[in-house]
């Protein structure tokens, strides 16, 4: 047997799709997990990129968050936090959180220093106030970057979220940790399949926003 | 301006107690070597750049006194590569700041494709994106945008430069045209002498280290640089250049030497001239002749000699004249009427003439002025 044939038993297999353990609500924690951590690394990321990016001030700050930020594992974070407070939903988060913020903060930072600045210069001349220079030129002029950061961060936070099965909780994770302890390797695969399809989905609704964001002017089409 | 210094935080001193009373309603040209301070001062009228020492005053009143964003949107900005917002229609582009200043969506798109007429722009590119124009139509846009609220001030930094010659020439004109028509006080930064004697009704020559070299009209700098820095800038060839600001209509045309095609052979004959211009019955040049050959009715209008490009007085300065009469191969320069018939001609000894008494008349003698100059 390889592992299509295992994914192909798994979601042919009606008892998956139904019942405290179904495929749809494990997808529904899943995606509630993501969301939850990509807002609250885009509520931090975002207002500090663009901030650091406008004034040009923080560079340096920035680049060393996200590289101390990279620097820890996940995991690890996850187990540590889980025997100093106890499981639950935080422990979950804080490595989340912590793995998306820097490519938003790094992303979001370069994408407004990267801006042309000769529009930039032409707002201030007429009278443009620093927040309209920021969210009605730069913003617009960036955005493409500062979806791609979005979206990095969206990916691994997606892949990442299956870690929330180690301390009780749900989501994919469940298939693929109760499987290998269960040894059920049609359980595995079929999880592992479930996340990569997030991802596919993932990637397909930037794109989708992207179209919907950005302007024509911007994206030269 | 009122001895105005910029010192930057790193030392250098880009302005240097500079002194300017620019007039209203008219093109104030600041011109001068790359790094002379031109943009700093243009600068510090839109506080863009704080002066270090100096006051700035607009209509008596010190700028420091204005609220910055109101200043800037009193006073149109236009920079080299346009600065167009890329993700905003030309349309929008325009009306920028009429938004700024909270005037309605309707209002300030309406105001805006009012200005693409008056710059000359095609009302089917409004809803275009800046990335679909050419360079001099983006430019065209930045001038639109900066003239949206109907500023009183127009600060522009360097807005031709970076297009191709023919079309740099076709947005001068325009700005000129637009000029008799708004009556505007413009401020044009500029590296080009050529285009600052076009544009300027005073020119501000600038040297490195921020300094005013001198501050004169077109005429005057042409005639009488401030010092030999001034007079090289201006170039070598100024007093050919200088011949633009005397006007041609006070040259005496020679009628007798022009001729229609079928004219009798006594009245060929009767000139005396060593060259004949020949008209078609309508009176419009054909082109030059010899008078035995065309005595001898040896001449087709295909075998005359091309009578140049013809200049009309009134209209076109002395060195259109002489550059017509230089380029003639008679050395006679051919004046035609706004129609493009023939008035006359008149050859290069009075064209000199006429160059050598328009110089007596005007102020001061060119080789003089140089020779005391430091
Ligand atoms: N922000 C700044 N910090 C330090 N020095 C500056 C700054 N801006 C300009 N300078 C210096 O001030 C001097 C004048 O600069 P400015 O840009 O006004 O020259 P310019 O006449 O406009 O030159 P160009 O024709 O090349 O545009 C130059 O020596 C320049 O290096
Ligand atoms: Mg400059």
């Amino acid at each position: 047997m390889n592992v299509l044939t295992y994914v192909h038993a798994f979601f042919a297999d009606g008892a998956h799709w139904q019942g405290y353990d179904g495929i749809p609500r494990r997808l529904l924690e899943h995606i509630g997990y993501t969301l939850l951590a990509l807002g609250l690394a885009a509520a931090v990321g975002l207002p500090a990129g663009l901030l650091t990016g406008h004034t040009g001030r923080g560079g340096n700050a920035v680049a060393f968050v996200a590289t101390a930020a990279r620097a820890l594992p996940s995991f690890g974070l996850l187990v540590l936090i889980a025997v100093g407070i106890g499981i639950g939903l935080l422990p979950v988060m804080v490595p989340l959180v912590l793995l998306a913020i820097p490519p938003i903060l790094v992303t979001t930072y370069e994408a407004v220093r990267s801006v042309d600045p000769s529009p930039v210069d032409a707002a201030r001349g007429l009278g443009m106030p620093e927040a309209g220079i920021l969210f009605r030129v730069e913003l617009p002029a960036a955005l493409p970057l500062v979806l791609s950061g979005v979206r990095s961060a969206a990916i691994q936070v997606v892949s990442t979220a299956t870690i929330a099965a180690y301390v009780s909780l749900g989501g994919l994770g469940r298939y693929i940790i109760d499987g290998l302890y269960q040894r059920d390797y049609e359980k595995v695969a079929g999880g592992a399949a479930l996340v990569a399809l997030l991802a596919l989905a993932t990637l397909a609704l930037f794109w989708g926003a992207g179209r919907l964001a950005v302007s024509p002017g911007v994206r030269r089409r | 301006m009122e001895s105005v210094t910029k010192r930057y935080p790193d030392g250098t001193v880009a302005v240097d107690r500079l002194s300017l009373d620019i007039p209203d309603r008219a093109i104030t040209v600041l011109v001068g070597p790359s790094g002379c301070g031109k943009t700093t001062t243009l600068r510090m009228i839109n506080r863009m750049v704080e002066p270090t020492e100096g006051t700035i005053l607009l209509d008596g009143e010190d700028l420091q006194r204005l609220p910055v964003t109101t200043l800037r949107r009193s006073m149109g900005y236009v920079i080299q590569n346009a600065g167009l917002f890329q993700h905003r229609t030309i349309l929008d582009n325009i009306a920028t700041v009429p938004r700024l200043l909270g005037w309605g969506k309707a209002r300030s798109r309406e105001r805006a494709a009012e200005l693409m007429g008056r710059v000359g722009l095609d009302a089917s590119l409004a809803g275009r994106y800046p990335y679909q124009l050419s360079g001099g139509q983006q430019q065209r846009v930045g001038v639109a945008r900066a003239l949206a609220a109907d500023p009183p001030v127009l600060l522009m930094d360097e807005p031709f430069s970076a297009v191709d010659p023919v079309v740099r020439k076709g947005l001068q004109d325009e700005l000129l045209r637009i000029q008799d028509e708004l009556g505007k006080t413009i401020v044009f930064v500029t590296h080009d002498i050529d285009e600052a004697v076009k544009l300027g009704t005073m020119v501000a020559v600038m040297r490195t280290g921020g300094r005013l070299a001198q501050f004169a009209s077109p005429a005057d700098l042409l005639s009488d640089p401030a010092d030999a820095f001034v007079e090289d800038f201006l170039g070598a060839d100024r007093g050919v250049r200088r011949l633009s600001f005397f006007p041609s209509a006070g040259l005496e045309l020679v009628t007798d030497a022009v001729v229609p095609l079928d004219a009798p052979a006594a009245r060929l004959a009767a000139s005396g001239a060593p060259y004949l211009l020949v008209t078609d019955p309508d009176g419009r040049p054909l082109g030059w002749g010899e008078p035995r050959d065309l005595i001898a009715g040896a001449i087709v209008p295909e075998g005359l000699l091309p009578y140049g490009r013809p200049f009309v007085p009134g209209t076109d300065s002395l060195r259109a004249a002489l550059d017509c009469a230089v380029l003639s191969p008679t050395g006679w320069a051919v004046a035609v009427d706004a129609d493009g018939r023939v008035s006359g001609v008149v050859s290069q000894q009075a064209i000199g003439e006429a160059i050598r008494s328009a110089h007596a008349a005007g102020r001061g003698d060119v080789a003089e002025v140089a020779e005391v100059a430091p």
